[in-house]
């Protein structure tokens, strides 16, 4: 991996996006500041980072935020870790990736493990049990949520709405009702999908240029 | 429960759950909670499903990126399973400790090494259909993802009848955080009061 930093590609990466922006002083700073991010982001870890990134330490423009973050929702891996691996490596190659990484990290699990070792010496407590399924309730429809906000993007999807709702009808079926494991619903479905979004954006492109040459007639 | 036994074999075998379900993650770490209760919990019994909602809660609770539940899944296996050898408190500690580290590294590495090396290709053939078919088959699975593990989450507390209180607050919950903007800190001190009460 050490090579990559040296490629050509990597060079104009780390050459500053705008001379407005900042950029990370040092692996220190990066990992400092992924810390410190870390530890403000309660649930909503988007907002803590566009907070910090764009507005306070203006290493990135809102724009450059978005596009990052959209790659870093569709890559496999949590998306904040994607965010501060692809941000690290911008200026630092892999040894910024894991500078912002374990920036990100670190602090949390120290401090999440300590809570747990807490909790495990009262968790026989009555007090304890019912706090902890209250919030397990909670977490429970705070996910729901989070899915529901996200159903109204399938509308900009370019697949048609009745083949979103049986790919993800199905995707429920197989995991909640027939228990099937992750990777036997992503191989099925997961292709299915892929190649039905394919086929479809084909169409979508050869509908387009037929209406462009049409036009022109 | 059947509690881990503390061999290479049955430690390979959960790193492995892990390096796997790693680069199965898409749409974030929360879409893969239903497939590892479905592992620890249901299949190999590692755990208990208050241990596996608890785990869940806590890390809502603390400030961090969500993956660090990982961490207490893996460490709530490692506790069980040393508790079972009989071990003293302290050696459990730091068998629990190595095991949240374990599932904790086995679930980033993966897809970190993934990730970043595809977005670099990616970056620069954007305007492939294949880009762009990924992009949008992928969407409606992660959407569904996301659904089956709040189900799944909320299921723990089955049968319905028995919970009705519960239920109305993951409904209730579920309500207010998809129509409004309140704090998520709000809701989760609200839930542990709530439960704290003795109420749900």
């Amino acid at each position: 991996m050490a090579s990559l930093s040296n490629s050509p590609t990597d060079a104009s990466l780390q050459t500053p996006l705008d001379g407005a922006l900042h950029r990370p002083r040092s692996l220190a700073d990066l990992f400092f500041s992924f810390t410190w991010l870390a530890l403000q982001g309660f649930g909503g870890v988007l907002v803590v980072a566009q907070q910090e990134l764009v507005e306070r330490k203006k290493w990135l423009t809102p724009e450059k935020f978005v596009e990052d973050w959209a790659v870093a929702q569709i890559m496999p891996g949590p998306n904040v870790v994607n965010l501060a691996m692809m941000f690290g490596a911008r200026y630092f190659g892999w040894r910024g990736s894991i500078a912002a990484m374990s920036g990100l990290i670190l602090a949390p699990l120290i401090l999440i493990l300590l809570l747990v070792t807490v909790y495990s010496q009262w968790s026989h407590l009555a007090l304890v049990q019912g706090t902890l399924r209250g919030m397990g309730a909670v977490a429970a429809g705070l996910i729901m949520a989070a899915a529901l906000k996200l159903l109204p993007a399938l509308g900009h999807n370019p697949m048609r709405l009745w083949t979103s709702a049986l790919i993800m009808l199905s995707t429920l079926f197989l995991i909640v009702v027939l228990h099937w494991p992750l990777v036997w619903v992503l191989a099925l479905i997961g292709s299915a999908s892929m190649a039905g979004a394919w086929h479809r954006l084909k169409q979508l492109a050869s509908d387009q240029q037929a209406s462009a040459n049409r036009n022109k007639k | 429960m059947t509690p881990l036994s503390l061999d290479v074999w049955s430690i390979l075998l959960l790193t492995l759950q892990y390096l796997m379900l790693s680069l199965l993650t898409v749409g974030g770490p929360v879409t893969t909670i239903a497939d590892q209760h479905r592992y620890l919990v249901r299949e190999q019994g590692w755990i208990t499903d208050t241990q596996f909602s608890a785990s869940i809660a806590l890390s809502q609770a603390a400030p961090g990126p969500n993956v660090i539940y990982v961490a207490l899944l893996g460490w709530h296996v490692g506790i069980n399973a040393s508790q079972a050898l009989l071990l003293p408190a302290w050696t459990s500690q730091v068998v629990a400790v190595a095991m949240a580290l374990l599932c904790l590294v086995s679930i980033l590495l993966p897809s970190g090494l993934l990730t970043y090396h595809a977005t670099r290709w990616a970056q620069h053939h954007q305007h492939l259909r294949i880009v762009k078919a990924f992009k949008t088959g992928m969407a409606p699975l992660v959407i569904a993802l996301l659904f089956s593990s709040g189900w799944l989450l909320a299921a723990a507390h089955s049968p319905l009848q028995d919970h009705l209180a519960l239920w109305a607050l993951t409904a209730g919950v579920t309500l207010i955080s998809w129509r409004t903007k309140l704090h998520i800190l709000w809701l989760i001190a609200a839930g542990g009061l709530l439960g704290a009460m003795g109420w749900v």
